[in-house]
């Protein structure tokens, strides 16, 4: 599960924060950070957060490719 | 005239694999292409996202190994990571590996990016502890440097890269002296009236920030360690990690005899994002899109803008993506409004428009010496950018008006807003030249080039 927040458009409304809260924090008053990467338990938190973000900033990977690196040591 | 042919069908290369790559391999898939995709990266890492090397990376609240770009979509590319491409051979249509090998194109997209320019003397700069930070080994040997818990770290540049690392450091708890060619951190990207707000932010924050004053050099040990950088107003500032934060060239050095028009300030194109040769026609099938762009935008004509902005890698490799799968005719103009944010010293700041164009500036809401406020700022009368302090959000309306040209100062009854607008000069130092190899007040997200097209420019 990966994701990554678009903070031009991200408006610092915290909705994610609420949503999955392990994922999503504030630095700073209206920072927001948030991890890359969350483990698989907190995927359907995730989901959550992207559905309440107000202005969609959020954008969650929807490849079911294998990682280049590893198609790069396959061939 | 190349021969008409099917455009979701053929070989199209993408060379650089990040930001602005990857989301033009994605966009390239959504719009249809069904031929034969590859993508060809130097760094022998997966697209990461880079914002954050430089603030919760460098804080230590990241790793490097969690700031993976998500793929969005399957691609069904061949990736070719940890090779540069050295080459370009366009009439013969083939890129040109630092391996040897040799990839076929039809259509190809350039998105090689920037680099961190490095301290210009080879002696300073080879000493163990000076650093750049532009990728994730470079955050790596950064984070690893100051977890040794240096006495001082010299960060030599007050552009945004030098304030977010300076930030960082005394987040740290590490001293920090910051050296810093103009007036105020920050003002050749946002005028000496902010920039002064930024003198502030940073030496609430117990930076020893240090105003027009250059390093003249950089002195190591006998171990060839750093160990202390003498400074134009004859003071010496010892410190063991330095931070070289002072512009980005761009990727252009594989280019070289391509025919295109590209130097270290980019590659020209078109508002199509199709690559200009030194004659300033459109080079056919070549495409360029992210931080190596240097293109005429519509909405501030008589120049060629690079932005180092990730707003515009996503922005600018959509319509490169979308035109390299249409015919002429149909082609996209990228015209999106600029627009850049940046973390540092706990505070939000984000950007739209073109700052550094203005000559006035005016605060619409707050007031300077709080912590929220926004600034708009005007040219010869018209709105051409806003910055929004802690305020991020509010500036869809000012990005609105500045679409619509609107006038400045702009009326807009905030609640918030003075009682009065007192426009004043935005104080910028004129001109902002580039200068090879030199120590600059900007940096990597700074808008980097406000010079006048070149002659390969129609
Ligand atoms: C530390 C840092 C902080 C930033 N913070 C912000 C921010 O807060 N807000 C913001 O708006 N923007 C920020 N940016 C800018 C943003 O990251 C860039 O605009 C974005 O990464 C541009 O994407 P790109 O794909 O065009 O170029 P890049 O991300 O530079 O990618 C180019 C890729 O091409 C590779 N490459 C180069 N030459 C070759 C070659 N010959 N062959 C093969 N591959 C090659 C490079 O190694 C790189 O992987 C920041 C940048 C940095 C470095
Ligand atoms: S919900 Fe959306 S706008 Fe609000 S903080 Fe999260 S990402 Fe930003």
């Amino acid at each position: 599960m990966r994701l990554v927040v678009d903070l031009n458009r991200c408006q610092s409304y915290g909705q994610c924060v609420y949503a999955a809260p392990a994922v999503f924090r504030f630095h700073g008053e209206e920072s927001l950070e948030y991890d890359y990467a969350p483990d698989a338990g907190a995927h359907r938190e995730v989901a959550r957060a992207a559905a309440a973000c107000p202005v969609q900033a959020i954008t969650l990977s929807g490849a079911t490719e294998p990682s280049p690196l590893s198609s790069e040591r396959d061939r | 005239m190349s021969t008409p042919r099917r455009a979701d069908a053929g070989r199209i290369v993408v060379v650089g694999a990040s930001l602005a790559g990857l989301r033009a391999a994605e966009a390239l898939r959504d719009e249809g292409f069904g031929g034969e995709l590859t993508l060809v990266g130097d760094e022998p890492h997966e697209p990461y996202d880079r914002p954050p090397l430089s603030k919760a990376v460098l804080s230590g609240r990241l790793t490097t190994d969690r700031i993976t770009l998500p793929r969005v979509r399957n691609i069904d590319a061949r990736w070719l990571l940890g090779t540069a491409a050295t080459r370009l051979d366009i009439p013969g249509r083939q890129v040109v590996l630092a391996d040897g090998r040799r990839v076929d194109f039809d259509r190809l997209l350039i998105a090689t990016g920037t680099r961190a320019r490095p301290w210009p003397d080879a002696a300073g700069g080879g000493l163990a502890g000076v650093h750049t930070l532009r990728g994730r080994d470079d955050a790596d040997r950064l984070r690893a440097a100051l977890a040794t818990g240096p006495r001082r770290v010299l960060v030599i540049g007050g552009g945004f890269t030098g304030g977010e690392v300076a930030s960082g450091c005394r987040e740290l708890g590490l001293e920090v002296t910051v050296v810093q060619r103009g007036a105020a951190p920050l003002a050749s990207a946002l005028g000496g009236v902010i920039g002064r707000v930024a003198t502030g932010w940073h030496r609430a924050a117990g930076v020893d920030l240090r105003l027009h004053t250059t390093v003249r050099a950089l002195e190591g040990d006998a171990h060839g360690r750093l160990r202390r950088a003498r400074l134009s107003d004859g003071t010496a500032v010892d410190a063991e990690v330095a931070v070289v934060a002072t512009g980005a060239p761009a990727n252009t050095e594989w280019l070289a005899g391509s025919g295109l028009a590209a130097d270290h300030r980019g590659v020209v194109c078109d508002g199509g994002c199709r690559a200009l040769g030194a004659d300033g026609a459109a080079v056919e099938d070549v495409f360029v899109a992210g931080d190596i762009a240097r293109w005429p935008h519509p909405r501030f004509p008589g120049q060629l803008l690079r932005l180092d902005h990730w707003d515009n890698a996503v922005a600018q490799a959509r319509t490169a993506a979308y035109n390299m799968t249409h015919a002429s005719p149909n082609h996209r103009v990228h015209r999106a409004l600029p627009a850049f944010w940046s973390n540092q010293f706990g505070v939000n700041l984000k950007s739209v428009g073109l700052p550094h164009l203005a000559d006035q500036v005016a605060v619409t809401q707050g007031a300077l010496d709080q912590r929220r406020f926004v600034a708009a700022y005007g040219l010869r009368g018209r709105l051409v950018a806003a910055v929004a302090v802690d305020s991020p959000r509010v500036l869809d309306g000012y990005a609105a008006l500045i679409e619509a040209g609107a006038p400045f100062p702009p009326v807009l009854n905030a609640p918030d807003g003075p009682p009065q607008l007192r426009p004043v000069d935005a104080e910028f130092a004129r001109p902002a030249r580039d200068e090879p190899g030199g120590v600059r007040g900007h940096d990597t997200h700074a808008p980097a080039a406000a010079t006048p097209a070149p002659t390969a420019h129609p």
